[in-house]
């Protein structure tokens, strides 16, 4: 049963990233417009937003600690807040500064604080390895953390994803799998993906627990991660546990999205996590003026990460060179002994 | 083939962006022979990431243009075993990058099927990826890996730097019985959303024709130096050169095109002209393209070889923050500095 605290809580993290997709858009669409270059503005490159898979992340970190380990897809931030990534790092990260979690090296798809034992992989499905390795490393320490890697429904057919589970089931594990099903993998419709309309099926395969939670709403998640997290934390094993939640925004800023009908894009606008969340406060007695209060104070603190990334200075070019064993290009010949002398005195 | 009569780039005014020139190559060969297909993930109603297969699903359905699940072994796997059946499937990696999560398909049993089977199996197989950075995309999703994939043994391996080669270069990866690794750069392709530089937007010829692999272009003529290199950097050679030319320095830029088979004989023809060898590289520095081209002028001119030098990438995964990738990618400006260095 889901108490107020952790109610208010999951309110709080499911509408700070919320707005933190929102404003994060608006700050990644300025000079790109408009002419949409993908390479201008403040935040360049490819950004994949959450909006819409707020009530999996706030449901499923709800139940996990700092010792816990969470790894995450592209799509990763609104996972990245309820697991207590710093958000003001994670920002200047993302706007590629030198204060920013990876220095400005990693970007948006590559978020690490090891502080929350928190990483991502912009590879599909390539987090579940080593959300195994994690658990695998709780089993061997003898303690009771657990790790969960989140996927969307498009990376349950990658080899990483099935051999993941095999390896888990059969060294018993405490890692849990989160498939974030949003319907659509970038512009595949999951029915022409997958012939197992119930992702977490796959577990079946593997003789381990399998659930999936169909409304998109923070606390059926929440009880159903409690159970699964729970397993895994008691020594009982792995479990899959698939999520539906809605892709509100393209599969990255610049989607066009003409694959995808109308009539979804308007399903997903009025299945909102968020609405539904926030009907089960009052449900549970909040007043609007509360509900007010935690929007607020959530949308303040995004702002100040904002501007505070904004304010960061970029980092100097001399620091691509560090944080990485390499043949450094200190190390390459300089420039005059660089002529090779013929050998039979070619130069006249 | 009509080879001798098709008209060259300068020669036709009809102008095609690389990504229509590559998807018109296709759409012929489809045309032509029913054992061609397409498969790859977002290729038919998104067509293509990076527009490499836009409009082809109208034209020949879901069942030539198959969109696939997200499970690069399969399907790569897949691409296999139907070409050793004989059929030409194109398989579309979206990103070279992901290259991992398939490598066993391409690098057992794509290359190596043909020698493993004495020849007696072949796989006629086009594997299309799009290569490169310059847009901030970081460490897994911008790598070139041209040495990497021209390293392994067995694979066919093409760059196309515009619309022109993109086509001929198609028609040839796809009648070819050999696998082929066709690396098409995303800065070249003319996608409204990530701007192309003045260059591979070229006359592209309305009918058939191939472009033989193993021949490099020289797409500027010079005495004084050789810029050897591929892909985007092309185009930043050919603006050095044209800076190089305005302080009376001549620099002769070759398109290498392909990298297996390697025009080594274009390359050394020039240098033992030039005597200054420069070798251009988005692909990180170290074991790769630039060495090999090094070695082979090394080799093959050594008398004549008064001075090399290498532009490329540094050996570290690349940056994603701005300021560290344009100190990773090799500019314009970097070229222009080795070939005065080399020259004065």
């Amino acid at each position: 049963m889901v108490g107020h605290n952790t109610l208010q809580q999951m309110y709080k993290e499911m509408v700070t990233a919320r707005y933190y997709e929102e404003r994060l858009q608006e700050e990644y669409l300025e000079g790109k417009q408009p002419a949409f270059d993908i390479s201008a503005g403040p935040i360049p490159g490819e950004l994949h937003l959450a909006a819409g898979h707020e009530a999996s992340g706030a449901g499923v970190c709800a139940h996990l600690r700092d010792s816990d380990t969470v790894t995450a897809p592209h799509r990763p931030h609104h996972v990245a807040i309820s697991k207590g990534v710093d958000l003001e790092r994670m920002t200047a990260e993302i706007f590629g500064r030198e204060t920013g979690l990876s220095k400005g090296k990693g970007g948006h798809m590559h978020l690490y604080d090891p502080e929350v034992n928190f990483a991502c992989s912009g590879i599909i499905a390539q987090g579940c390895p080593p959300a195994v390795g994690a658990a695998l490393t709780a089993k061997k320490r003898n303690t009771d953390d657990v790790a969960v890697a989140f996927l969307g429904e498009g990376a349950i057919s990658q080899g990483a994803f099935l051999e993941s589970l095999n390896l888990a089931a059969v060294q018993e594990l405490p890692v849990v799998f989160v498939i974030e099903d949003n319907d659509w993998a970038i512009s595949m419709p999951k029915e022409r993906v997958t012939d197992v309309e119930d992702g977490s099926r796959r577990a079946w395969g593997f003789d381990m627990h399998g659930e999936r939670v169909d409304a998109d709403d923070a606390v059926t998640v929440y009880e159903a991660a409690e159970d699964a997290i729970g397993r895994a934390r008691d020594g009982n094993g792995p479990s899959v546990l698939e999520v539906q939640v809605h892709r509100r925004m393209g599969h990255f800023m610049g989607d066009p999205e003409s694959y995808r009908p109308d009539e979804d894009v308007e399903r997903a606008q009025r299945r909102d996590c968020i609405t539904r969340m926030e009907t089960r406060l009052r449900e549970h007695g909040f007043e609007e003026a509360d509900l007010e209060g935690i929007r607020e104070g959530a949308h303040e603190r995004v702002d100040e990460a904002i501007e505070w990334a904004k304010d960061q200075p970029e980092p100097e070019p001399e620091a691509t060179y560090e944080d990485v064993f390499t043949n450094s290009p200190d190390d390459w010949p300089e420039r005059p002994s660089r002529e090779v002398t013929a050998t039979d005195g070619g130069e006249e | 083939m009509a080879q001798a009569e098709t008209p060259s780039a300068s020669e036709i005014d009809r102008e095609l962006t690389m990504s229509r020139a590559m998807v018109e190559a296709i759409a012929h060969e489809m045309r032509e022979d029913e054992e061609v297909f397409v498969m790859g993930e977002d290729v038919a109603d998104y067509g293509g990431i990076f527009d490499s297969t836009q409009g082809l699903l109208e034209e020949f359905g879901h069942d030539r243009i198959m969109d696939v699940p997200i499970s690069e072994t399969a399907f790569m796997g897949a691409g296999v075993g139907a070409a050793m059946q004989g059929m030409r499937p194109v398989c579309e990696l979206m990103f070279a990058d992901f290259f991992g999560v398939c490598m066993d398909q391409l690098y057992n049993n794509m290359a190596k099927t043909t020698y493993m089977s004495g020849g007696s199996v072949s796989v006629p197989m086009t594997l299309m990826t799009a290569v490169g950075g310059t847009y901030n995309d970081a460490a897994q999703h911008s790598q070139t890996l041209y040495g990497t994939f021209a390293h392994l043994p067995g694979m066919k391996v093409v760059v196309p730097s515009n619309a022109y080669d993109a086509k001929g270069l198609m028609h040839t990866a796809i009648r070819d019985n050999d696998p082929v690794v066709y690396m098409f750069h995303k800065r070249l392709m003319g996608l409204a959303w990530m701007p192309a530089p003045e260059g591979p937007k070229t006359g592209v010829p309305e009918e058939r024709y191939e472009i033989p692999f193993g021949e490099a272009d020289v797409k500027r003529e010079g005495e004084d130096a050789t810029i050897v290199t591929l892909g985007l950097h092309v185009h930043r050679a050919l603006e050095a050169a044209e800076g190089l030319a305005e302080d009376g320095i001549d620099a002769e830029v070759i398109d290498l095109r392909t990298l297996v088979p390697l025009d080594t004989e274009t390359v050394l023809e020039s240098v033992r002209k030039t005597g200054r060898l420069i070798v251009v590289d988005e692909d990180y520095h170290s074991y790769g393209v630039s060495g090999e081209l090094i070695a082979r002028a090394t080799e093959g001119a050594l008398e004549d070889l008064e001075a090399v030098d290498r532009v490329t990438a540094p050996d570290t995964p690349i940056p994603y923050s701005r300021p560290l990738e344009n100190e990773f990618q090799p500019s314009t400006d970097d070229i222009a500095a080795a070939v005065r260095s080399i020259t004065q």
